[in-house]
Formats: structure tokens, C-alpha cells, sequence
């Protein structure tokens, strides 16, 4: 065992020049992280950055993001412009502290010291959420996935039921995850609704989590696609009137996205489908019925 | 089978054998010589796989003709915490049905973090004549149709167990599908659920079962039918109730109080959504046959809950919410003399108010160490620590066995010093020396580490986060801990250097998983190249590892030995290493 320790770090050395791996300084990221590194949000961050130049029409384009409101176009119709403020994605990086692990050892107390008051405060907030109109609490901290680490059972329990000391409680209720599916992918995600403001941002995710899909079904529809990768994206097969995103609310019933207020939307949504629009013929009427039924 | 003149008949090693029932200990027998390796196999009749890809079905069933009872482990843990993304594997239809033509006469199933289907579900019901026990825990896949299966089918069956597993809920009907023969029951768990049951054939199923001890009724079932049904099982041993919520209108509680008092046998409670603290002292006289109380979704505050807990002396086990406050565990300590596991739960996870909305600090957690001398099992959630009150906990208690720590917010100090929590965790490891399990977090550098390197000699599970300064730290762990066989890292500084430099202490592990760390593909690509006996999965959500330079850091990596070699059914953002994937490398 000792001699293949040794012939590791040997085999290192050497490798090192060979194929010039990199073996990043503790505390620093390499580039091509950006502050992925220490993101578990489910977005690959690679993609962030053709969605911030937003002179590709992706998801977003559809949506007015300004209201907050999501109009869902099938026809690949109205262009609307951005509110560059409030409608593109943000990485939620979760930088506390790193000066304090870069700090190895040394003026330790002086390091700590210096940045204790950024670990109580630098949360880096959701930029979004401050933007919300409807949210009345000052913005919800970015909620690292899986942290603190308790079992889905028990927050969706939490959740359903929050804390009754709480006056808070409608806007803080913790977290729930709902299963989003799509037609014809192999499997399923599961998305926790509390992270996401708006119709917007969960677009956006949904975008990030299905495009390795939309792979698939472009090769199906003849379009080339390089290194698994492709200029396709999830809103371009919505547009094309292909797929249509649904949801089941606490009823049972399945509803389309978008036409209720965000609030009431997460409120009620038990899952996600990405249906194709054959199946969802017969959706729209009834949520008329429902709204009229609901108040 | 070859009979050596001086050892005895294989019937005579058979029946020794038969005593011993540890896998180890079985394990050891094996490897004495072919002969007892023989007389082993040919008798064993339990198999535990930590990790179901570490070996196939096949090699199992060939190596153990005769085995009654199996489990089984898919997902590495931290998928409990949505870290593995669906669709990762865990799979359990190889297994079944590869046992349901080997194993005809397979009695118990028990499988954690796996993904059955409703297809598997009703294969184990027709293929299995004797089936007895049925344990899913935090399993997925499967719907209340398979339940229907194993309901209709499974004459003798004795347990059946759904803890927290995720099920496609659809009705309860499944349960009126035992027929009315069926009266072999002893254990049922379906407190996962969301439907409700027909509460007659529930009433019906367990008073026709005079063997049933164990009910964990789902949040569907009101107060006041939990009367009727106790009424019918005076032999329980084990409740879960459902929503503990009514209007307690005094007939509703002067026989849930009766039926309670009636089963002398109760010593386990459970349940307990929603509350109405005014009900609350309906369970009072079973207080002092308690032994483990479940309160972790009563949201009820500390007076009440502290009147409930401090009755019940004979306490082993207690899962708690926060909302029991230092006070709280003040008055545990000082009645609960026989407390083994403690675990507080945190009300308020997500919460974004500065203060606290509960009083609970790691003062309450140093008075139960001192008040219960057989404390061993702690899983704590507060908001701060100091090294103080972590020295204290060790020295009161070095009989702990595990310790699990969480303080919500990532990479806070020693709230008195500011100091990091090296010392406290040091204290803990160095006192305790039979610590199997812990679990760190606030602020740590690699020092802690190196503590855990030098004492925890006995350390089997390591959950780290949050952590360290540099690979050094990661270094101390694989170089020391004779003993650990699963550690799981997210969102530390650890890399290629103390990986690659350790690679040969992954092979005496179970499994090592690392997320949001900074370990290269290119290391990655080495360490599958160079291990074959390890199978080195890289999970990255973002396409392709070698769509991106070799330098770059995966998001997850979940390192686990194997003698199956790489497997077959990953999802694609599923990526093992091997001698296949090392282009580039000579």
C-alpha cells in the first residue's frame, strides 16, 4: 500500500508537467467554476453565461418579466423586451467565509475576527426577491441545496404546516421540493419551489434542467447537434407549440403554468409536467372554471 | 463435499455456525480454510450489501445458495439531501429478479435509499411463497398499486414497513386488498403516506392480527379514531399516531385515554402531527412504560412539551423539535436518567429572522450530557457552539458512540472566542474512543482534522461540510482513521493532492463521496485509470467532463469499491472512469 502512495505522488510530478493538470491553490477557483464551486443550485453553470448575454431568445423571451407575471407564448410571438434588472438569471454563489479558509492558520483570530461580522451578514441574497413586489420580509437568504441537511419528508412536512409561533409564516415556510417530469425524458427532477420568486426564474431553471433532453428530441427532429451540445433550448420547443408546461395542483386537477399569481401558483403546486400540447388540450378552459369556482 | 478426517462433520460445523450470526464474524469463519468456507456459504442464510453496486447479483447468489434475507443499500447518503440528482440509480429490479429465480423460499427484503418499482413489488409478491418482511426506507419508484400486490398476495407476511420511502400515492384502497384470512401481521408503517385508508378495513386488518405490536398510522388518520383501533390491539408495543388534532370534545378523549391506559404494552409513540397541546395528556398514563417518543413534527412549545417528557423515566429515545428549548432539556436530564439517543430537530431550518425563534443553544445539549450517564447518540441542530461546551460534552461523555453536530449556519465560530471549532471536535474525538459516527460543521480548519486523524481510531462514518483550509486536511482523514468505511465531504477545499496521495485507503472504504470540492477531472480520469477495483463516478449536471479542460473541478464525485465493476445503468450525467476513459494519459 505504502509503495502506491509513493508512486502516486511520483506518478503526480510527473503528470503534472505531462498533462499539465492543475491542481488549484486551496481557497481559489478556477475560471471555469466562477463561483460554481461552491453552488449546489442545479444549474450548470456553464450555461449562465449565453443566458446573461440575452441576445439569444431563449425561455425568457416569452415572458413579461417586469409584472411577474408569466404569459406563456405558443406561437413564438411577442418579443418582449427584458427588464434586465429583474428577469435574468443570477448565480447564487456562497462566498461567506472564504477569506477565512484561504487564511490557513495564520492570524487566524485576526482573520476571523475581521469577517465574523460577513458571516452573519454577508448572505448573498437573492437578487431577485428584492425585487418582488409581493414579499413584504426582507429577502430570504440563499438557500444552499441540501443545507441544513434534513430529509425531504421532514421539510414538505414543515412545510405543509409551518411553525405556529411564526408571523412570518406564510412567506418563510421552509421549502418544497416537487417533482418535474417531461415527456419522454428518462427521468425526473426535483425542484424546490421556495427558491424561485418568479415564473421567470423557474423558467430559467427549468431551461438548464431539460436542455440535455431537448438533445435528444433535436436529433429526433434532424437538427445536428456538436458534442451533445446544442443551440437549441427548451422555450424553442415550447415555442414550436411542441411541449407545454403544467402543473397538478393540491385538487388533483392539472393546470397550465402562468395564468395565476406566482404566489398562489407555488402555493398549490404539487408537481411539474412538461406535456406534449396533445395531451394538454382541455387545460385552459378548465382553469377558467377553477378561478371562478376558487374566489 | 470433502471430509477431512480430523474435523468434524459438516453438520456438526453447520450447527456451530448457526450461532453466529455477525456478518464479520461470518466473514472470518469463511476464510479459515476451503472447508469452512464451504460449510459457510452453503448455510448462510442473511446477506447485507452496504452498497448494491459493489457486487452483482449473480456473484451473491452463487457464492450463498441458501439465503432467506437480504439488504440492500442504493444512494450514497447525502442524496437523503437531494444532493444526487434523480435518476442516479439504486435500481433493485436486477436483484429481484435475480432472486426470484434463486431464492424461492426468500423470506425478508429490506432495502434503503433504492428504487423500487411497482413492477418489482409485485414480482416479490408471487415469487416469494414465504415472504415475511417487507422494509423500505426512503425507497422511491413505486405507487400504492404495488402495494395492492403484496396486500393480495403475501399470506404470510409480517412486516411491512414504508419509512419515509416517497410512494405514488394514489388511494387507499391497497389496503383492503389483504383478504380476510390474512392474519399474520405484526408490524405496519405506513406513516409515509398521504392518502387516507378505509379506516374499517384498517380496524378489521388489525383485529384480526393478534400477533401486531407495531402500528405507525399515517397523518391521514384523525384523533379520534385511534381509540376505536387501540381498542382492538390491547398488545401494541409500538404507536404512530396520525394528525394528534381535534376538537377534543371530552368523550373523544376520555376513551383515547382509556384505550391507552388499556394497552399495558405501549412503550413506543410516534406521530404526533399537528397538535393540540389540550390533547396531549391523553397519552400521559403510558408516560412511564415509554421508552422511545417520537415528538419531531409536534410543533408544540417548550411548557407542554416539557410536562409531557419529564413524566416518562424510563426514556431511551427521544427525537425532538427545538421548540423543547434549553429548559427543556434542563428537566430531561434530570429525569430521564436512562436517555441513550437524543436527536433535536430544528423548527425553523430556513429562517431568516436574526434571532432565534426558539431558545435552544448548546447549553441544552451540555445538561443532558451531564444528567444522562448513558447518552451515546446525539444529532443535535443549533444555531451556536463553543469549543467550552464541546469539552465539556466529551468529557461528561466518553461512552458517546455518535455524535452528529449542526450548526445551521455554515462556518460559524466558537460564539464566545470566535476561534474555530477545532479544540471542541478534537475533545470529542480524543475523549471518545469508541466513536463510530460524526458529523462536524461551524467553523473548522484543517487542525480538526488532524485530530480526527490521530484519535478517531474506531470512526466508521464521517459526514463533513463546510470545512478545512486545504488538501491537507482531507489528507489527515485518509491517512489516518484505521477504521472509517464511509466519509462524505461537500463544499471544502480538498483536491487532487491528498486524493491521489490516499488512493489505495479507498479501497479498504465503502465509499467516498465529494461534492463542490475541488477535485479535477483529470485526477478523476488517474484514479480510474489506476484503481480498478474502485469505481471512480464523476456526477456533472453540465454536460460532458471532456466538453471542459481536465483542470476543471467536477461538481460530484462518488468513489465506492466494487468487485462488478463499472455499472451499467447510469444516468447521463453519470460518468465512470476507467482504463476506457483515460485518453490522453499513458
Amino acid at each position: 500500500m505504502e509503495s502506491s502512495d509513493k508512486s502516486f505522488e511520483r506518478n503526480n510530478g510527473l503528470n503534472l508537467k505531462a498533462t499539465e493538470l492543475r491542481l488549484g491553490l486551496p481557497g481559489s477557483v478556477s475560471p471555469e467554476r466562477d463561483d460554481g464551486a461552491e453552488d449546489n443550485n442545479w444549474y450548470p453553470s456553464g450555461e449562465v453565461k449565453s443566458l446573461v448575454s440575452g441576445d439569444k431568445r431563449g425561455f425568457s423571451d416569452a415572458i413579461d418579466g417586469c409584472s411577474g407575471k408569466w404569459v406563456f407564448s405558443v406561437s413564438g410571438g411577442s418579443e418582449v423586451d427584458l427588464c434586465k434588472g429583474g428577469g435574468l438569471f443570477s448565480p447564487r454563489g456562497f462566498n461567506v467565509g472564504k477569506s477565512l479558509a484561504g487564511s490557513e492558520g495564520k492570524n487566524q483570530q485576526e482573520g476571523v475576527a475581521a469577517t465574523v461580522g460577513k458571516v452573519n451578514v454577508t448572505q448573498p441574497q437573492k437578487p431577485l426577491q428584492e425585487k418582488r413586489p409581493q414579499l413584504s420580509t426582507p429577502a430570504a437568504k440563499a438557500q444552499v441545496v441540501g443545507w441544513p441537511p434534513i430529509r425531504s419528508f421532514r421539510k414538505n412536512s414543515m412545510a405543509n404546516h409551518p411553525p405556529k409561533n411564526d408571523d412570518n409564516a406564510e412567506a418563510k415556510s421552509g421549502c418544497l421540493y416537487v417533482k418535474v417530469s417531461m415527456d419522454g425524458a428518462p427521468y425526473l427532477r426535483k425542484i424546490d419551489l421556495k427558491t424561485y420568486g418568479s415564473y421567470l426564474e423557474l423558467s430559467s431553471a427549468l431551461e438548464k434542467m431539460f436542455s440535455c433532453f431537448t438533445i435528444g428530441q433535436c436529433g429526433y427532429h434532424g437538427v445536428p447537434s456538436r458534442d451533445g451540445l446544442t443551440e437549441r433550448r427548451l422555450m424553442d420547443l415550447l415555442h414550436g407549440s411542441e411541449y407545454v408546461l403544467t402543473y397538478e395542483d393540491k385538487d388533483g386537477d392539472w393546470m397550465l403554468v402562468g395564468d395565476v399569481p406566482w404566489e398562489m401558483f407555488s402555493n398549490s403546486c404539487k408537481r411539474l409536467r412538461i406535456m406534449k400540447s396533445s395531451e394538454a388540450i382541455g387545460l385552459a378552459p378548465r382553469v377558467m372554471e377553477k378561478s371562478k369556482n376558487r374566489y | 463435499m470433502r471430509r477431512m478426517a480430523y474435523s468434524f462433520p459438516e453438520e456438526v460445523l453447520e450447527h456451530v455456525f448457526s450461532f453466529i450470526q455477525s456478518d464479520n464474524d461470518r466473514n472470518s469463519i469463511s476464510l479459515v480454510c476451503k472447508s469452512w468456507y464451504e460449510v459457510e456459504r452453503w448455510c448462510r442464510r442473511k446477506i447485507f450489501v452496504g452498497n448494491c453496486y459493489s457486487v452483482c447479483p449473480s456473484m451473491v447468489i452463487k457464492r450463498f445458495p441458501e439465503v432467506r434475507s437480504i439488504e440492500l443499500k442504493g444512494k450514497p447518503h447525502f442524496a437523503d439531501f437531494n444532493l444526487v440528482p434523480e435518476g442516479w440509480g439504486g435500481y433493485v429490479y436486477p436483484w429481484i429478479t435475480a432472486m426470484a429465480s434463486s431464492y424461492p423460499w426468500l423470506q425478508e427484503i429490506r432495502l434503503k435509499r433504492m428504487v423500487i418499482t411497482d413492477d418489482c413489488l409485485e414480482l416479490i409478491a408471487k415469487s416469494f411463497k414465504n415472504f415475511n418482511v417487507l422494509v423500505l426506507s426512503s425507497c422511491e419508484g413505486f405507487s400504492t398499486d404495488g402495494l395492492v400486490a403484496i396486500a393480495a398476495n403475501c399470506r404470510n407476511l409480517r412486516e411491512l414497513d414504508l419509512r419515509e420511502s416517497e410512494v405514488e400515492d394514489f388511494n387507499g384502497h391497497w389496503l383492503s386488498h389483504f383478504p380476510d384470512t390474512y392474519t399474520s401481521l405484526v408490524s405496519l408503517n405506513i406513516s409515509c403516506l398521504g392518502s387516507e385508508v378505509s379506516f374499517s378495513a384498517l380496524e378489521r386488518l388489525v383485529g384480526r392480527c393478534p400477533n401486531l405490536r407495531t402500528l405507525r398510522l399515517n397523518r391521514a388518520v384523525p384523533l379520534d379514531r385511534i381509540a376505536n383501533l387501540l381498542s382492538r390491539v390491547p398488545q401494541l408495543v409500538e404507536l404512530g399516531t396520525g394528525a394528534y388534532s381535534s376538537e377534543m370534545r371530552p368523550e373523544v378523549f376520555s376513551n383515547l385515554a382509556g384505550a391507552v391506559t388499556h394497552c399495558k404494552q405501549l412503550s413506543s409513540l410516534s406521530g404526533f402531527w399537528d397538535v393540540n397541546p389540550a390533547c396531549l395528556p391523553a397519552v400521559y398514563p403510558t408516560c412511564t412504560r415509554l421508552t422511545s417518543l417520537n415528538l419531531s413534527y409536534a410543533t408544540i412549545q417548550s411548557p407542554e412539551l416539557t410536562k409531557l417528557v419529564s413524566q416518562c423515566h424510563n426514556l431511551q429515545c427521544l427525537w425532538v423539535l427545538d421548540y423543547i428549548e434549553d429548559s427543556g432539556l434542563e428537566a430531561i436530564a434530570a429525569s430521564c436518567k436512562d436517555l441513550r439517543e437524543l436527536r433535536v430537530f430544528p423548527s425553523d431550518p430556513f429562517g431568516v429572522e436574526v434571532e432565534p425563534n426558539v431558545s435552544l443553544t448548546e447549553q441544552g445539549l451540555v445538561s443532558v450530557s451531564e444528567g444522562c450517564s448513558k447518552l451515546q447518540s446525539v444529532l443535535y441542530f443549533c444555531r451556536q457552539m463553543s469549543n467550552a461546551a464541546l469539552i465539556t460534552i466529551a468529557r461528561n461523555r466518553p461512552n458517546m458512540t455518535r455524535f452528529r453536530l449542526c450548526i445551521i449556519e455554515p462556518r460559524t465560530p466558537d460564539y464566545l472566542t470566535l476561534q474555530p471549532l477545532d479544540m471542541g471536535f478534537g475533545a470529542i474525538v480524543e475523549h471518545c474512543k469508541d466513536l463510530q459516527r460524526l458529523s462536524l460543521s461551524g467553523l473548522l480548519t484543517d487542525r480538526v482534522f488532524e485530530y480526527i486523524g490521530t484519535y478517531a481510531n474506531k470512526l466508521e462514518m464521517l459526514s463533513v461540510a463546510f470545512a478545512g483550509d486545504s488538501d491537507l486536511g482531507l489528507h489527515h482523514i485518509l491517512s489516518g482513521c484505521e477504521n472509517l468505511r464511509k466519509l462524505e465531504i461537500r463544499d471544502c477545499p480538498f483536491g487532487d493532492k491528498a486524493l491521489l496521495a490516499n488512493a489505495a485507503k479507498l479501497e479498504t472504504m465503502r465509499s467516498l463521496w465529494m461534492s463542490s470540492c475541488s477535485v479535477s477531472y483529470g485526477a478523476c480520469k488517474l484514479l480510474g485509470q489506476k484503481m480498478p477495483r474502485l469505481n471512480v463516478e464523476v456526477i456533472d449536471e453540465r454536460g460532458p467532463p471532456d466538453s471542459r479542460p481536465e483542470s476543471c473541478h467536477v461538481e460530484k464525485l462518488y468513489i465506492y469499491r466494487t468487485v462488478a465493476g463499472a455499472r451499467l445503468d447510469m444516468p447521463d450525467f453519470v460518468w465512470t472512469m476507467d482504463e476506457d476513459s483515460a485518453v490522453g494519459l499513458s
